[in-house]
């Protein structure tokens, strides 16, 4: 890892910081949990803006119904906390006082994927752009790091959607240099170019392709890398050139390989342009607990598995 | 009572019977719906719409209305009635429920003016309008937020987490009413999922907790007018009603939860409120 990816601090903070910063200046952000100030880190915004927050104890259902009242009535609601219960424990009021109803309420999902990893599958969400891309209305993003996290953070204040934005617990390195990059919900963004394959990801497994695409350049393998920040409204385009243009694609999500990224492009590409597409995420069992990066090795979702899947793919 | 107060009772039943018929209309027509339950509510939803909420059915997104929820969605026919008969929707409108991709689905949606959120599935209503009522306090308007629930729909656990809420956030401005028909699709409440004690279970939630006729508009109107929403507690009223009310046939029978009325049955059903309609005309 080059020192000018080295970073200390968790997206889950860029984006309550950033958060923090903007409410301080608008009042109609409202910022809405469930017990999990901490695991958020939404204590300074507690503490600085108590009369923009809103505690609803481990409710889940509760505060995202709330959430969409308060989005009703005009509020700027942002309802945050672990990804795996606001995508399973509240799902039908995602569902419906949300997606259905158009409440433009935005879901911070921290600690997501396998984030969690040593709690268990309870604690893992492995199932939240599978489940949600079916919801029509719902939007789905997965910064990759804190200056896209901060980013989309400005763009979701007055964005007329609901969106579930899934962020990890740990700080994770940078994949841009800094803040002053292109971002926009709904585009993917193009890392690395190459003709060989595309490798796209999405959320945290973003960095491990980047790393993947720059040794695979070492060994003459020129690979197109896409960070899919974006999961929901979906980026057809540069999916479409990509398999045009490329011939192949890998898919790298810290997700089950039924439904999610893989599944949402092999949609496109079969329907459009049918290339090989492989799928790499975590397969259908309970994932096993560990650190994070230890779950990544283990099912291949980190730079060497990329790097080895990729080889295999161009032989 | 005063006379003034004797025609308001007076016209806000007849108002209430033209609703009731218009059910009937649609229900027959549409060949679909709840109308046990719709008809029980009827009386209710016409409290509210012509005599507690401040509306503007010309501009039903008017800033500081008052919101209506009808968490008890499946009801949506008498809630349509309703919003016809207050100038929200018009008669033509109406009409087309039951028809292919009529913006009249069978739940409530906002694609109908004057309607707050998407319902059908229960259990949702009141924590939405625990968040209304929040943003309402945030920004020291004085609107309220009304929540109709059903008895039935009592089981659902998400109701205590906002009933919780409620009164944790002290939500004056927020009221909740169960129409208490006693019956939900299986049959009685009490055989179901036993309900009772309710207003001790509400109470010990920290609510404000009212007994009404449901179906006598003296009664609600009462209630109504006896609100505090100053006190610090959110209220919640216990409408006691009688599921299919106003249609001898139809009264006290689960089948008519969500049961279709026959030729006969429809112009039985026709013809006794139009009597009633009549004698309140003449009273």
């Amino acid at each position: 890892m080059s020192t000018e990816n080295i970073n200390t601090i968790p997206c889950r903070k860029m984006f309550t910081d950033t958060l923090l910063e903007l409410a301080k200046k608008d009042r109609d952000i409202v910022a809405v949990t469930t017990d999990a100030r901490g695991s958020v880190t939404l204590d300074a915004f507690a503490n600085e803006l108590p009369a923009q927050f809103v505690e609803l104890g481990i409710a889940e259902q509760n505060a995202v119904g709330v959430s969409a009242g308060l989005a009703s009535a005009g509020k700027k609601a942002f309802v945050c906390g672990p990804a795996c219960f606001y995508v399973a424990r509240s799902l039908e009021q995602v569902k419906i006082d949300l997606a259905y109803s158009g409440n433009p309420v935005k879901i911070l999902g921290v600690s997501g994927g396998v984030s969690y990893g040593a709690l268990g599958a309870s604690h893992h969400s492995l199932h939240d752009i599978a489940v949600l891309r079916t919801f029509p209305g719902m939007h789905i993003v997965l910064p990759c790091d804190i200056y896209q996290t901060k980013l989309l953070v400005k763009e979701l204040i007055d964005y007329p959607y609901p969106v579930y934005i899934r962020v990890g617990r740990n700080a994770v390195p940078n994949v841009y240099e800094n803040e002053n990059v292109e971002f926009k919900i709904g585009k993917a963004n193009l890392l690395l170019d190459g003709n060989d394959l595309t490798i796209i990801g999405t959320g945290e497994t973003v960095y491990h392709c980047l790393q993947a695409g720059k040794k695979l350049r070492e060994q003459g393998i020129n690979a197109r890398v896409i960070d899919m920040h974006t999961l929901k409204p979906f980026d057809k385009e540069i999916v479409v050139k990509a398999a045009k243009e490329t011939g192949r694609i890998i898919t790298v999500e810290e997700h089950s390989i039924f439904g999610g990224l893989g599944s949402a492009v092999a949609e496109i590409v079969s329907q459009n342009c049918p290339v090989p597409v492989r799928i790499l995420g975590i397969p259908d069992e309970n994932a096993i607990t560990g650190t994070s990066m230890q779950i990544f090795k283990h099912y291949g979702i980190e730079s060497e598995g990329i790097f080895a899947a990729a080889v295999m793919m161009c032989k | 009572m005063t006379e003034e107060n004797k025609n308001i009772i007076k016209e806000l039943r007849i108002q209430a019977e033209k609703i009731r018929r218009r059910v009937v209309e649609i229900v027959y027509s549409g060949k679909s719906g709840h109308i046990g339950g719709s008809l029980s509510s009827v009386d209710i939803e016409t409290a509210l719409y012509f005599h507690v909420m401040k509306i503007d059915p010309k501009n039903p997104k008017l800033e500081d209305r008052d919101r209506f929820i009808l968490s008890k969605g499946h009801s949506v026919e008498a809630l349509y009635s309703v919003l016809e008969a207050a100038g929200f929707i018009e008669d033509e409108v109406l009409n087309t429920y039951g028809h292919l991709n009529s913006i009249l689905a069978g739940h409530p949606t906002k694609k109908v003016p004057g309607i707050e959120l998407n319902s059908g599935a229960l259990g949702h209503g009141l924590s939405v309008g625990v968040g209304m009522s929040i943003a309402a306090k945030m920004d020291k308007k004085t609107f309220h937020t009304y929540v109709l629930m059903g008895d039935g729909e009592q089981g659902e656990g998400s109701i205590y987490e906002a009933a919780m809420s409620t009164s944790h956030y002290k939500l004056d401005n927020l009221v909740a009413i169960i129409d208490r028909n006693k019956l939900q699709i299986s049959g009685k409440t009490e055989d179901v999922m036993a309900l009772e004690p309710m207003r001790e279970r509400w109470e010990a939630f920290g609510w404000e907790v009212w007994d009404a006729e449901g179906n006598d508009m003296e009664s609600l109107v009462d209630v109504f007018k006896n609100i505090d929403y100053g006190n610090g507690k959110p209220t919640l009223i216990i409408a006691h009603t009688t599921k299919g009310c106003g249609v001898s046939f139809m009264e006290k029978v689960p089948k008519w939860h969500h049961g279709l009325p026959s030729e006969t049955q429809y112009v039985e059903a026709i013809t006794e409120i139009n009597e009633r309609i009549k004698k309140l005309n003449e009273e």
